[in-house]
């Protein structure tokens, strides 16, 4: 019958959300007899009767069509075995990473070798977690230099911000930025604009879950800009 | 014989606690809790790569735990560095008292890492290391049914009561121990042990003062992960 929390109310597992059939369960929740209760520790959301839990906290799971940035950590006969700052690890095959012929046995750290940061894009996950990478699309790239920074994956979406704002609002600092799904940030720039760029990163990290974060961040990066100045 | 806590508790008085989450910087999850001078920090790490692999479950993630005392932390021929087969029992009853919450459908052939650490120990440590584990499952984000609350019952001197100190459990007089995890909603309970003799209809009330004592527990876990994103 009734909505026992309200939208955007920190919830955490074990938490009952609404009593009676009105409600449906959506993801992070699960119907308990006739009550929708809370299995992980997040956010509220409504949308109409279902209710979800966006999460606060959590590793990666990697999803198809995301775009992350990960390094690569072995060198095969037929592609590279990429970590993706999950609890699983990628492949990226040759077919998939370039459009040139590369014959059979050829030396394959001619493109990626062991360390090397890419941007990529997952096409496939299956069920046992074995991870398709693929290279092709716009953007999609090796980083080359730069800095890794990581972030929490379930912050990524507010350091992008609503259409891009968020990332607009740091490259004010004339740093390239990728983000990546998985909560790895590439960062490349004037030394002392990177560092800049960290402390905005990590404001927008710490603050994530708080109304007005646009405006509150656009304030931070001017009083930042004023700091410098006075450097 | 009528027995009197040291402390003058009443049977369904527990020792002061506290509850923290988060504090743990470089573990995905973390939990602290205390209970009168009993210490319990827990962190989670996962869900992570597992090897060997003939440790791995295509079907689901497993769940490891670790419950050590640290050499310094009481008194006593129980603390002693290093595993003994005591903390490879806890251990193994902290993990199957807080697998029957966990969803791990989500990661298979991966493992979630549970540490406990007892830095200072007053009795009770399974029970507090397995609210300390509860409250840092749910901060690494890991789907869970419920959140796990546990208490040591006892029965000492003809009484049965709950969250025995270490003063109590050397009663001269002899004692039962009973430690006890529940979840508090539904009061399913996924750890009961005991040590002692006692008559049933005590073991029966013993569980009946955990269940109360449990729900005023799991309001405390709860805080203490709402604290840590605080109110607005």
């Amino acid at each position: 019958m009734a909505l026992l929390a309200k939208e955007k109310d920190i919830l955490v597992p074990g938490e009952e959300i609404a009593k009676g059939m009105d409600y449906i369960p959506g993801s992070g929740t699960y119907r308990d007899k006739d009550s929708v209760v809370c299995q992980r520790f997040g956010l509220l959301s409504l949308s109409g009767r279902t209710a979800h839990i966006i999460p606060l906290t959590g590793k990666y799971a990697p999803k198809k069509d995301d775009t992350i940035i990960g390094i690569v950590a072995d060198v095969s006969f037929s592609g590279w075995r990429i970590d993706t700052n999950s609890a699983y690890s990628a492949m990226l095959n040759v077919k998939d990473a370039t459009s040139e012929f590369v014959s059979k046995g050829a030396d394959l750290t001619r493109f990626f070798k062991i360390g090397d940061i890419i941007f990529t894009k997952i096409f496939n996950v299956t069920s046992q977690k074995l991870i398709d990478l693929s290279m092709r699309g716009p953007e999609l790239r090796k980083l080359e230099g730069g800095t890794i920074i990581s972030v929490d994956p379930n912050k990524v979406p507010r350091l992008i911000g609503k259409n891009a704002s968020m990332v607009t609002l740091m490259e004010g600092t004339g740093c390239r930025i990728y983000i990546g799904q998985n909560g790895l940030v590439w960062i490349k720039g004037e030394p002392d604009a990177e560092v800049r760029l960290i402390k905005i990163i990590k404001k927008v990290e710490e603050e994530a879950h708080t109304p007005g974060l646009t405006k509150k961040i656009e304030d931070y990066v001017n009083e930042i800009k004023k700091e410098a100045k006075k450097v | 014989m009528a027995f009197t806590r040291p402390d003058n508790r009443k049977v369904n008085d527990f020792r002061d606690i506290e509850a923290k989450a988060g504090i743990i910087k470089r573990a995905d999850g973390s939990g602290y809790f205390r209970i009168g001078k009993t210490v319990a920090y827990a962190a989670v790490y996962g869900p992570r790569d597992l090897y060997p692999r003939f440790l791995q479950n295509p079907q689901k993630g497993i769940l490891r735990c670790s419950y050590n005392m640290m050499p310094f932390s009481g008194s006593g021929e129980r603390v002693r560095p290093g595993t003994n087969r005591r903390s490879r029992e806890i251990s193994h009853v902290t993990e199957k008292a807080l697998l029957p919450v966990l969803d791990l459908t989500e990661f298979p052939n991966a493992v979630v890492d549970v540490f406990i650490e007892l830095p200072q120990t007053d009795a009770g440590t399974r029970c507090a290391g397995i609210c300390a584990a509860s409250i840092a499952l749910a901060d690494a984000g890991i789907p869970m049914r419920d959140m796990v609350s546990a208490i040591a019952a006892g029965y000492i001197g003809g009484t049965a009561l709950i969250d025995v100190s270490k003063e109590e459990e050397d009663y001269a007089g002899g004692m039962a121990d009973i430690p006890i995890a529940l979840l508090p909603r539904t009061g399913e309970i996924t750890l009961l042990q005991m040590d002692g003799i006692m008559p049933k209809d005590q073991l029966k009330k013993a569980i009946m003062l955990a269940k109360e004592a449990c729900k005023k527990i799991i309001t405390v876990q709860q805080k203490a992960l709402k604290e840590k994103y605080g109110r607005w």
